[in-house]
């Protein structure tokens, strides 16, 4: 559930550092179980600017709503299109179909990003 | 004294992969695996069962059992007949709610009384603080008591062969003693989906046993069991008022869309009826109104502000993503001058002022 070559923070946000500079970026298997139907993700626009930590969206579901983190710093490339005729994918798939966001990174991958073992820590801590 | 409360289907749930949440200080079911759409959908077009044990019951009995409940409560209780059922409330003096709650006519001398879970103390307390005077005995029967709603459009099919009573013959708002797979049951044509369907009132040892029986044989014609996310979602696009939302010890009986719960010509005297008096001839300030918003991404929730330039004139009481309807719909306090259907108000979603548009409820009727 929680996939060894992502990285993920204490917000259930996951991202995907690629060799080329670029990241993808999703919310947790645990984030979609928690939100249950997903009905909205509300997302930034191409080319903007993310800073680490900041707030950069929303996601809707039936019963509530949350707040996106960005888990590092860096400018919006690309949207998931077809998470809006689709938002069902962010429980579908939440590390494939379901993915939000690319990024290109700037600056260095913050330390607080938590490897799959220690996420699903967290995780197991949380849900009781 | 401590510890979250738990039905006796408890188990049952768990072993059906629900989501538990804590509901008023009850350990139930938000959803099970399918998920809240898919219940919702289920509830509309089949059928779904849900465990409402969580509900309080209590029963008023004597030979004042009508005199006292004329009195307690606003709606005309003498306009029932035995097997029957309205739908009432207990109001304070001032017109605004203890709760809302069904009444059910047993004989003339006695009538259940069914309550929201969270306000079961509170409302027995209330029913024995004014006693006085009145040859009742009310007791609170809540924990021997289980309650399932089984509601869709084949939830007769499905509860028929389980049961001797004949279902055909039960019109809405009746209900009557039978057993239901063997077990002794109350059963009435009754629930909070806007759907047809039956709630089942039976002993609370005896609960697995009935809520077993039911999904064996709804399950082959698609019965699912549902949470509390769909039954949030199937009362609101029906624009039944929830305690705690739509209704509470701050907004009257009026203001909230129930004045015809009212009967201010019954023949009685009953608490709160001077207050209602008075704000009818005064005029209302605010009322609850239907409305939509248009982009997918504009999601109202329960407590958001309605403004005007800025300011809080009003609020969300319950809102959120309809499947039925399909659209993001709710329901707020605003001023009476802004009620009007066709009519644009400002929701603050976020921080963002967004455009709603007041529209005429309920948002989804069924067809008969």
């Amino acid at each position: 559930m929680y996939p060894a070559d992502l990285k993920y923070t204490k917000d259930h946000e996951w991202i995907k550092i690629q060799g080329d500079g670029t990241a993808l970026v999703g919310i947790t298997h645990y984030a979609q179980d928690a939100l249950g139907d997903v009905v909205f993700v509300d997302l930034p626009e191409v080319g903007d600017q993310l800073t680490h930590g900041d707030e950069f969206g929303t996601v809707e579901s039936v019963k509530t709503v949350s707040e996106l983190f960005a888990p590092i710093s860096g400018a919006v490339t690309e949207l998931n299109a077809s998470l809006t005729d689709h938002p069902e994918y962010v429980n579908e798939d939440p590390y494939g179909k379901g993915w939000m966001l690319k990024l290109q990174i700037s600056g260095a991958a913050q330390a607080d990003l938590l490897d799959a073992t220690a996420y699903e820590a967290l995780v197991g801590s949380e849900s009781h | 004294m401590s510890g979250i409360k738990k039905t006796p289907l408890n188990a049952a749930h768990r072993g059906l992969g629900a989501k538990m949440v804590d509901f008023g200080g009850w350990d139930m079911p938000v959803q099970y695996s399918a998920g809240i759409l898919a219940e919702h959908e289920a509830v509309r077009n089949k059928a779904g069962l849900f465990d409402v044990s969580h509900m309080g019951e209590l029963r008023v009995v004597g030979k004042d059992a009508l005199k006292y409940l004329q009195y307690l409560t606003p709606n005309d209780v003498s306009a029932l007949s035995i097997g029957q059922i309205h739908y009432t409330a207990f109001l304070y003096e001032n017109g605004t709610f203890v709760d809302d709650l069904l009444i059910y006519k047993e004989a003339e001398d006695e009538f259940l009384l069914v309550v929201n879970a969270g306000n079961i103390e509170k409302d027995f307390h209330w029913a024995l603080e004014h006693v006085k005077g009145f040859d009742v005995r009310v007791t609170n029967e809540s924990d021997a008591t289980a309650e399932v709603a089984l509601q869709g459009p084949l939830s007769e099919k499905i509860l028929q062969p389980l049961c001797d009573i004949p279902l055909c013959e039960m019109g809405y708002y009746y209900f009557r003693h039978g057993k239901v797979a063997g077990v002794p049951a109350l059963v009435s044509r009754t629930g909070y989906t806007g759907e047809d369907g039956f709630e089942v009132y039976v002993p609370a040892e005896a609960a697995e046993k009935v809520w077993h029986a039911i999904m064996d044989a709804g399950s082959p014609l698609g019965l699912i069991p549902a949470g509390l996310g769909a039954r949030n979602t199937l009362r609101l696009e029906c624009r039944m008022s929830l305690y705690g939302h739509e209704i509470n010890d701050t907004t009257n009986a009026l203001e909230a869309g129930l004045g015809w719960i009212v009967k201010m010509d019954k023949d009685a005297d009953f608490i709160g009826k001077k207050a209602l008096a008075y704000a009818k001839a005064q005029g209302l300030e605010r009322r609850v109104v239907g409305f939509r918003t248009a982009e997918k991404r504009d999601i109202a929730r329960d407590g958001m502000s309605v403004v005007q330039n800025g300011e809080r004139i009003g609020y969300v009481t319950s809102g959120g993503p309809c499947a039925t309807v399909g659209a993001n719909i709710g329901l707020a306090y605003v001023p009476v001058a802004m009620a009007a259907i066709g009519g644009k108000i400002q929701i603050d979603i976020r921080g963002r002022a967004v455009e709603a548009e007041i529209i005429p409820t309920p948002f989804y009727k069924r067809k008969k």
